[in-house]
């Protein structure tokens, strides 16, 4: 214990005999644990924003989209959720409480204009239910009713962005614009959503459905997803059940033929999210952790310089008694005590350049930097301490006393 | 039995094709308490002899009894204990620890022996107050006299209380005055009962043992009593 003691003072002694050498050394593991550490808090933070973002979207929740299986895909088929699938779920499953469909407008109906300003933004054509399913809040004005589906009614419920993109006046409600060549009046403005991805939430148009239908045209099918929310959580498995027995009758599976849909839960949502979030943490920070690596190898180098500077006094130290180990540990302590002050100042320059990267990107979420990246890189650093520093110690442990002490 | 008992010890060396016999076939026995010097002409042997004493190295046939134990094929770990506990050096070039104070450089054997600080201190004050250094013990070696320095490693190999004191050319590297006061101070702790074995060329340092063994090539070529 005295031994150990003596080791890691003797270890700090010679860190600080050589500072500005031990700080250059240091260097490769700062900068490599605050990189790993930057990457992680910004990503974690962004997770943090998205899984509060689902939070909107209550538990009691089912998605029903068009999923083509890449076998179908390859063969040039692309599955829809169609008119009828909507109505059919919506006249034959009781335990509903509020079903709403979600067309997304493409080509020329994405386009809204106001004045001579034209924006391309994502046309929603989805009835009032819309509101209540996904936590929708109006900022002004009103959403869609009953009323608005019901008489197929030019109106639009606009999203933040487009009062300025679009040069509205501050207060829309009233205003004319055009959606796809045709004349639609303001209605309502919702509360604004912030960006996901670097994706504008707030560039968003609500229509009626039967308007977006009309626009459409019979003829052309289009692509529709069908949110719908249940009165009662504990039928959430056979509501599932049934929908799947619906669809798979409409579209004509045969048996061994796979979904070409998907009925998600908003859980599932989230979890779909989060592990494509996991794997751009992993998939990042394993590219800055090869920084890590290229910081070992530099105090390995260095270490190995150590050794070779100091074989005399190593000569000395086992002339007078000491073993193997003792040198060992001393040269071994030595090392991680270098890896770990660097990976210590390493987490805080991290999460410095973190915080003030989310707070450089407008609307990005604050840093969070979670326990777990901050322990595994102070043990990263540790291990690195041990794994690049075992060479040089090894080499200095086994060094001859005579051939040690004869070294000039 | 005597300390230490040397019985047909060889050390060879291969160089290339050739084998070099730095010690050829060399019994010898030392008592406790002697003052033997070991002097010779260079390549002669007797640093060989002095590292082979000392269990710095291993010799390549014979038998070393040190103290009743054979320690010429003992491991590495055995003989760093035997190096810390029963033998005490001292180098031409002294071999101190730079960063170290005179006070660390003399508790750094203790450290080996698992003592705690306060017991380090108080021995190593003891071993320094003996060489008549204590109060230069906080001094780095590079702000110390040659004189001094040496002094230091002399308590450094002192304060474990060894069996016997190894000298390599002790005073090689000191102007004549310091030498005679080193040389007095070896005087003195051979009164006291320590057995001090030590290396040298220079004929007034050997006058000072009271045995001198001349090497040549390997072998004992005298061994006179004073």
């Amino acid at each position: 214990m005295h031994s150990f003691i003596e080791s890691f003072r003797s270890a700090i002694l010679s860190i600080r005999a050589h500072g500005f050498r031990s700080f250059l050394t240091t260097l490769g593991i700062v900068i490599g644990v605050a990189s790993v550490i930057a990457v992680v808090s910004v990503v974690q933070g962004l997770s943090y924003s998205i899984n509060s973002e689902f939070e909107n979207l209550g538990s009691n929740t089912l998605t029903v989209r068009a999923h083509t299986p890449l076998k179908e895909a390859l063969k040039g088929k692309i599955a829809k959720i169609t008119l009828q699938d909507y109505q059919d779920i919506k006249e034959r499953i009781n335990d509903i409480d509020a079903i709403t469909p979600i067309v997304t407008g493409f080509g020329k109906i994405r386009e809204v204009k106001f004045g001579s300003q034209i924006e391309v933004s994502n046309v929603i054509g989805t009835n009032s239910n819309y509101r209540s399913v996904n936590s929708l809040y109006m900022s002004e004005g009103r959403f869609l009713t009953f009323s608005d589906e019901k008489k197929r009614r030019r109106v639009a419920v606009i999203g933040q962005s487009l009062i300025t993109t679009l040069s509205l006046p501050e207060s829309p409600i009233g205003e004319y614009i055009q959606v796809g060549g045709e004349w639609f009046k303001i209605i309502g403005v919702t509360e604004s959503k912030g960006e996901i991805f670097g994706i504008d939430q707030d560039n968003i148009l609500f229509i009626p459905f039967s308007t977006i239908q009309s626009l459409i045209g019979r003829q052309s099918s289009f692509q529709m997803d069908i949110q719908l929310s249940l009165t009662n959580l504990d039928s959430l498995t056979p509501v599932q059940k049934r929908i799947s027995n619906i669809l798979r009758t409409n579209h004509d599976l045969a048996p061994e033929q796979p979904d070409d849909f998907k009925i998600q839960t908003a859980e599932q949502l989230r979890s779909s999210f989060t592990s494509i979030i996991d794997s751009i943490t992993i998939v990042l920070g394993g590219i800055v952790s090869i920084s890590l690596l290229v910081g070992g190898i530099g105090i390995m180098n260095i270490m190995l310089v150590s050794v070779t500077e100091r074989t005399r006094e190593i000569g000395i130290c086992k002339a007078i008694g000491a073993k193997r180990h003792h040198i060992l540990l001393q040269f071994l302590i030595e090392s991680v005590v270098l890896s770990l002050f660097g990976g210590l100042i390493g987490i805080l320059i991290g999460f410095g350049l973190g915080s003030f990267a989310a707070a450089i990107i407008p609307n990005f979420p604050a840093a969070n930097v979670p326990l777990w990246a901050i322990a595994v890189a102070f043990g990263f650093s540790a291990a690195i301490g041990v794994l690049f520093g075992i060479i040089p110690a090894a080499k200095a442990a086994n060094l001859k006393p005579i051939d040690a002490l004869r070294y000039e | 039995m005597s300390l230490i008992e040397l019985s047909h010890i060889a050390k060879h060396y291969t160089m290339g094709d050739q084998t070099v016999k730095a010690l050829d076939d060399v019994s010898l026995s030392i008592a406790a308490n002697e003052f033997i010097g070991f002097i010779g002409a260079s390549g002669s042997g007797k640093s060989t002899m002095m590292n082979i004493l000392g269990c710095l190295d291993s010799p390549t046939l014979g038998e070393y009894y040190l103290n009743g134990t054979d320690v010429a094929q003992l491991p590495e770990s055995r003989l760093a204990e035997i190096r810390n506990k029963e033998i005490g050096f001292i180098f031409q070039s002294f071999n101190l620890l730079p960063r170290a104070s005179a006070l660390q450089n003399v508790m750094q054997p203790l450290i080996y022996r698992g003592f705690s600080l306060a017991t380090r201190k108080t021995l190593a004050i003891e071993a320094l107050e003996k060489v008549g250094l204590d109060t230069r013990a906080n001094h780095l070696p590079n702000e110390l006299s040659g004189g001094q320095r040496q002094r230091v490693a002399i308590a450094r190999a002192l304060v474990t209380r060894p069996s016997i004191l190894l000298a390599d050319e002790p005073t090689g590297n000191l102007d004549s005055q310091t030498t005679k006061d080193i040389m007095a101070l070896f005087d003195q702790l051979h009164k006291e009962g320590q057995t001090i074995i030590m290396v040298t060329h220079e004929p007034e340092i050997a006058a000072h043992c009271l045995r001198t063994v001349t090497m040549k090539d390997g072998k004992v070529l005298r061994d006179q009593h004073a």
